[in-house]
């Protein structure tokens, strides 16, 4: 498959700064990703390739741009074209989001747990394939993709069983001076943006995913830029998974496109901009205050240092940045 | 009880002011000092309900937000955050015992620079200030217990903007939990109502509290931009219109600095045909007339199930003509004065756009004091969705009432608004409470009542009415830095 190398000189120029952004040092640059199995063995056929798509409302559409970029592994290989989505695909995105999301909230928690807990079923069974994925767009090892995707898996199972328990930490009975019944409960906000950190593709796209979508909040995702490929394949595994269609939504393309469209979108309702780039960041934060939204700050050193697989990565916290607390009297009386 | 139409006059029963001492200059509250400001700036207060001038106060410069952030950052670094929460607790404890102990001053000061009855500030801000003290004095040494599994620390130094409405609530509510959790203060008061604010600054002398752990600062909106916009400033925290909160929001976007933001409201008070009327009569006149409606969660939207429109809107006008409008320092007055010339122009406005896009205005005959801001209780029929008066926050003693057949309109329509600030559900059944409870998008939903406040108790807005909560446990947490995992 000569056609999907780069033979133009200029072209390995970028190659090689695009490899040594990834900091992962050009070494060889392997098959494409369409001529593997899923183990990512060399195999005597023709690979069927795969049609990259977005994820809206529980299907898969081309963006309607019908646009595509190219993207590339972390050694400079050539993997599949993505859809470059646009600002009409954001908003297909949040309307399906917005749709979805007050049946999925009035699902009961226990509901909801066993949804997530399905996600991590099935990311368990094509577990392969996303090590594959993972390794191709990260350049890692087997061994370290591999811990990567475990714990990918491993953080849908602990929100899920946060789905019924979160209520109990974060919400509250207060004890007001007066006959009343006054209680406060953890409700989602809404519609919640969600900027997925560029390097770690499914890691750090489930760690912030997760903790949005179980107290029933709907999500639309700007995928990582540069590796974008993990995150359609999650939501191949979301699409079958019990997920109503639209509770999640993944788009994928060029951030500069998105990102502002995303933030001053009127009717999402928080962003979470963890996975932001430095610079970035006062920009987008500027555009969410045009409806008030929740915003969700990257960490101040940056993203760079910010290890995944850390417990604080996992937070019933972070559960709590993206719900609205609401206090409820009631007279108490004969 | 007279019947309609028949005078029954009250004896005038005006509370006494001749234990008040209103200076007739404030300077800054900075480091435990009155001094003025630098450049030498004043303006005048006055008394809404007379139009007299009760005092000056400086006008800030920039040079002396710098010295009040300054001072706080200092006293935070050096003294506040780092005494044990138990003696924090201490400090917030005789804060609030010298309030009650000063209580009447707090209430007749404030009645006068407000406008607001004084059975309100009597009976309602002054004991509730004191208690947000007394709520947030029992937390400073048990913070390790809120937030479980983290260890929090104190942010710094807050930046708090607070409105004119309830100068002295607002001025607990923002600066007991800051003082809990170890952070300092720059309080900002509305240019309007300062006084009780400064009155305050006195009691904080008497506490004794170290120098710099509270400051206060008057002056106009730029000078609180300039708090906003202070590099030593970690936490925001501001009361006011949705319009300034986005500005806010803006100014501090890609900073490290912390925001709790409470907005504005448009709030749905709403009556199904099973409601207990007469509570709910009482509830809705609560709900709009209370403060003469200068309430950011004020039931400002009245929506009343069609069957019983007709009795409910008979009961409403006949409650509403009973309202005693007039001196606030009058212990019989129910509706005081608006809080400024200003406020009143725009009350007068919207109330004109209320009429001239067709709804039909009632207003009880009632006589208004010659001098000062004053308006009638004011209530709207035939008003639709798309009317001023039913989208734009008025903040004023204006009601506007609308119909529904079924609850899923009374819902449709309650939340058709930007806001989500507080909402209202009268019906004696239970079930339906709840569903309506859980379709309200709003941070506080009132159940057969109205406008209850209580220290323990979170409030705080949905969608455009702000982010973050005030009371409660959920009010330490815009106060704290969580991230260390324990």
């Amino acid at each position: 498959m000569a056609t999907a190398r780069r033979p133009a000189a200029q072209n390995r120029t970028a190659t090689r700064r695009r490899a040594a952004r990834a900091t992962v040092l050009y070494a060889r640059a392997p098959a494409p990703l369409a001529l593997r199995d899923g183990a990512g063995t060399a195999v005597e056929r023709l690979g069927v390739r795969k049609t990259y798509k977005l994820f809206i409302g529980g299907e898969f559409p081309r963006t309607e741009s019908g646009r595509s970029y190219l993207v590339y592994g972390a050694r400079g290989e050539l993997l599949a074209n993505a859809c470059r989505g646009t600002r009409k695909d954001i908003r297909d995105a949040v309307r399906a989001a917005r749709k979805a999301q007050p049946e999925w909230a009035t699902k009961t928690a226990f509901n909801r747990g066993q949804v997530l807990y399905r996600i991590a079923e099935l990311m368990e069974g094509r577990r392969d394939q996303f090590v594959a994925d993972v390794m191709a767009a990260e350049g890692v090892g087997k061994q370290r993709a591999r811990r990567l995707v475990d714990a990918a898996i491993d953080r849908w199972v602990w929100y899920a069983g946060w789905a019924d328990k979160f209520p109990q930490i974060l919400g509250n009975v207060n004890p007001v001076a007066g006959s009343y019944f006054n209680f406060s409960i953890p409700e989602p906000t809404g519609v919640v943006g969600i900027i997925a950190a560029q390097d770690s593709a499914l890691l750090g796209l489930v760690s912030r995913l997760a903790p949005v979508i179980v107290s029933g909040n709907a999500a639309v995702v700007i995928a990582s830029q540069t590796r974008p490929l993990p995150a359609i394949t999650l939501s191949e595994v979301i699409a079958t998974s019990d997920v109503p269609g639209g509770v999640v939504n993944v788009i994928t393309g060029l951030r500069r496109e998105l990102v502002g469209h995303l933030a001053s979108h009127m009717d999402v309702n928080a962003l979470d901009g963890f996975g932001l780039e430095a610079a970035a960041v006062t920009a987008v934060e500027e555009a969410a205050t045009d409806n008030v939204k929740r915003f969700a700050r990257p960490p101040s050193g940056g993203l760079d240092g910010y290890d995944w697989l850390a417990p604080a990565a996992q937070s019933p916290y972070l559960i709590g940045e993206f719900v609205e607390i609401k206090t409820v009297w009631h007279p108490i009386g004969v | 009880m007279a019947a309609r139409g028949v005078p029954w006059e009250y004896a005038a029963a005006p509370e006494s002011t001749d234990h008040i001492r209103i200076e007739r200059e404030y300077g800054l509250f900075i480091n435990n000092a009155f001094s003025p400001a630098r450049p030498r700036a004043t303006f005048d207060v006055i008394n809404p309900a007379t139009e007299e001038v009760l005092s000056k106060v400086a006008r800030a410069s920039k040079a002396d937000v710098n010295r009040a952030v300054t001072a706080a950052r200092q006293a935070h670094d050096t003294t506040w955050s780092r005494l044990p929460g138990r003696e924090r607790a201490k400090y917030l404890y005789r804060i609030a015992r010298i309030m009650q102990e000063r209580s009447r001053e707090f209430a007749v000061v404030e009645t006068m620079n407000s406008g607001k009855p004084i059975k309100e500030s009597r009976d309602v801000d002054v004991p509730l200030a004191a208690a947000h003290f007394f709520y947030y004095a029992g937390w400073a040494d048990k913070l390790d217990y809120a937030f479980p599994n983290r260890r929090p620390t104190s942010l710094g130094v807050a930046a708090q903007i607070i409105p004119w409405n309830f100068p002295l609530l607002m001025l607990a509510w923002k600066i007991a939990p800051a003082l809990a959790c170890g952070n300092t203060v720059i309080l900002k008061p509305a240019s309007t109502t300062p006084l009780t604010a400064y009155l305050f600054a006195d009691v904080v002398r008497q506490a004794e509290l170290p120098p710099g752990v509270v400051n206060i600062i008057t002056g106009p909106g730029e000078i609180g931009m300039e708090l906003v916009r202070h590099p030593l400033v970690d936490k925001v925290a501001f009361t006011g219109s949705t319009a300034v909160g986005k500005l806010i929001g803006r100014a501090i976007a890609g900073t490290h600095k912390k925001a709790t933001l409470e907005l504005g409201g448009k709030a749905a008070n709403i009556v199904f045909d099973d409601a207990p009327l007469d509570q709910a009569i009482e509830g809705i006149i609560n709900g709009i007339y209370f403060n003469q409606g200068e309430v950011c969660c004020a039931g400002s939207r009245l929506f009343v199930q069609e069957s019983v429109y007709e009795p409910l809107l008979d009961k409403l006008k006949d409650r509403l003509s009973t309202l005693r409008v007039g001196d606030p320092l009058d212990k019989n007055t129910d509706v005081g004065a608006i809080n400024s010339a200003g406020q009143l122009a725009k009350i007068a406005e919207l109330v004109e756009s209320g009429i001239a896009e067709g709804a039909e205005i009632f207003q009880p005959d009632c006589v208004l004091p010659d001098k000062g801001f004053f308006f009638r209780p004011t209530l709207f029929t035939g008003v639709s969705q798309s009317h001023r008066i039913a989208q734009e926050e008025i903040f004023g003693p204006v009601l506007s009432v609308l119909t529904f057949r079924t609850p899923e309109e009374a819902v449709e329509k309650a939340n058709n608004t930007p806001y989500g600030l507080s909402a209202g559900v009268w019906t004696e059944k239970g079930s339906r409470i709840f569903k309506m409870i859980g379709a309200m998008k709003a941070g506080v939903v009132w159940a057969n009542t109205f406008n209850r406040f209580d220290p323990s108790s979170p409030f705080g807005g949905y969608k455009e009415s702000g982010y973050g909560r005030e009371g409660g446990r959920h009010g330490l947490a815009g106060y704290l830095r969580l991230d260390g995992a324990a």
